[in-house]
């Protein structure tokens, strides 16, 4: 039954990067690898335990925070990003001077 | 050992805790919005996770590997919210707007054609999901 | 009572993370759980955290409700993802709140959005902006039992 379990990650693991590369919108990208960093969290602990790792539940805790905290540091800057607006190809050419 | 009763419910759990996750990952492939996704994901998030730690907190025995497998779970529960909320909230102040079905096609469909060029998106998944209706 | 309960906490969850028992360990543990604690203090001075919770029997069978309530919900999601014809109908509006303290609605915007189907986008002082799956799951929110158990609590 670990072998299925392995197998049931690895298979959503591979459906969260395909919706990842599909997008469309860089928000479904960020949720697809959130979910993949949440999914690495269990392959460690469960894979750990088949392959008798030492000290692999303290991996998986160590991935878990650095999975959310990444989370949040990404979403945070999107926040900080200034919207692309419409005019803003027009600022290279400045009407005042090229269109008099 | 473990116990053979203990070693069922183990597995039991990673049935269980299996299909949960493939769950997920199939809804995140097949809703059609963005907003819709993150209740897929929470799917594998919330009910998946702790039952395949579970399954392997079973087959640990008692040692400290049982309570750090424990913190694991209760910082996953206690963090996913969080994200979700984080991923929503930054979605929406980058003029996502949440697709809402057919019945609200009408009066948000244009509101939902924002810069991202979402509203195309989620109602061509939309398509496709009547599709498989029709198909059945 | 603020300052030790979070030193015993740390100390604890030291102990855990470390596994081992032995005189240089603890004090190493010790030390550096001072050392959080210290930087804890320098930080309060800027930003006054809201104060330690601490854990209450009815916080304990709120969190068997609700992990009830997550399973249900779960079992429901999973149900519609799997269906050919994927029935959702995605809602998105206002929800009444009452509570006023900040731990008791901090606590119902994060059960709500731990429950699968439903997700809180936003907060606001009299309402929470709900984004769900379903008509069934925004009606049960409506019928309110989540906020009563939350107010049941006191907090």
């Amino acid at each position: 039954m670990l072998l299925a379990a392995v197998l049931a990650i690895l298979v959503t693991m591979v459906l969260a990067l395909i919706r990842a590369l599909l997008g469309p919108t860089a928000y479904d990208r960020m949720l697809a690898s959130n979910l993949f960093g949440t999914k690495t969290v269990l392959l460690i602990a469960v894979g750990g335990h088949a392959l008798d790792w030492p000290s692999f539940v303290d991996v998986a805790l160590l991935y878990a925070m650095i999975n959310f905290v990444g989370t949040l540091a990404v979403m945070r800057f999107f926040q900080a990003q200034p919207q692309p607006q419409p005019q803003a190809p027009a600022a290279e050419h400045p009407p005042g001077e090229e269109h008099p | 050992m473990t116990p053979l009763v203990v070693e069922l419910v183990s597995d039991l759990f990673f049935i269980a805790g299996g299909f949960l996750c493939v769950t997920g990952g199939v809804g995140l492939l097949r809703f059609p919005d963005f907003f819709t996704r993150i209740h897929a994901s929470g799917v594998t998030e919330t009910l998946a996770a702790p039952l395949l730690l579970g399954g392997v907190m079973c087959r640990t025995g008692w040692s400290l590997d049982t309570a750090k497998l424990l913190l694991v779970i209760i910082f996953l529960l206690a963090t996913n919210p969080t994200a979700a909320h984080a991923m929503a909230r930054a979605a929406l102040q980058g003029g996502l707007k949440p697709w809402l079905g057919a019945a609200g096609e009408e009066g948000n469909g244009e509101q939902g054609n924002g810069e991202q060029g979402n509203g195309e998106q989620g109602r061509r998944d939309a398509g496709e999901g009547e599709g498989s209706s029709s198909l059945r | 009572m603020y300052y030790p309960a979070i030193a015993v906490t740390l100390y604890l969850f030291w102990l855990v993370l470390s596994g081992h028992f032995s005189g240089f360990f603890l004090l190493l543990g010790a030390i550096s759980s001072l050392l959080v604690l210290f930087c804890l203090r320098r930080m309060d001075r800027v930003d006054r955290s809201p104060g330690f919770v601490p854990p209450a029997p009815g916080l304990f069978a709120y969190g068997a409700w609700l992990l009830w309530s997550v399973v249900r919900s779960n079992i429901d999601v999973a149900r519609r993802i799997w269906d050919p014809s994927l029935p959702i109908d995605p809602q998105w509006r206002p929800l009444k709140v009452a509570l006023t303290k900040p731990f008791g609605r901090a606590l119902y915007a994060n059960s709500i959005t731990l429950t699968p189907g439903t997700l809180t986008t936003d907060v606001h002082p009299g309402h929470f902006n709900i984004h769900c799956l379903s008509e069934a799951a925004m009606e049960e929110l409506e019928e309110g039992e989540m906020e009563r158990r939350i107010r049941r609590l006191g907090r």
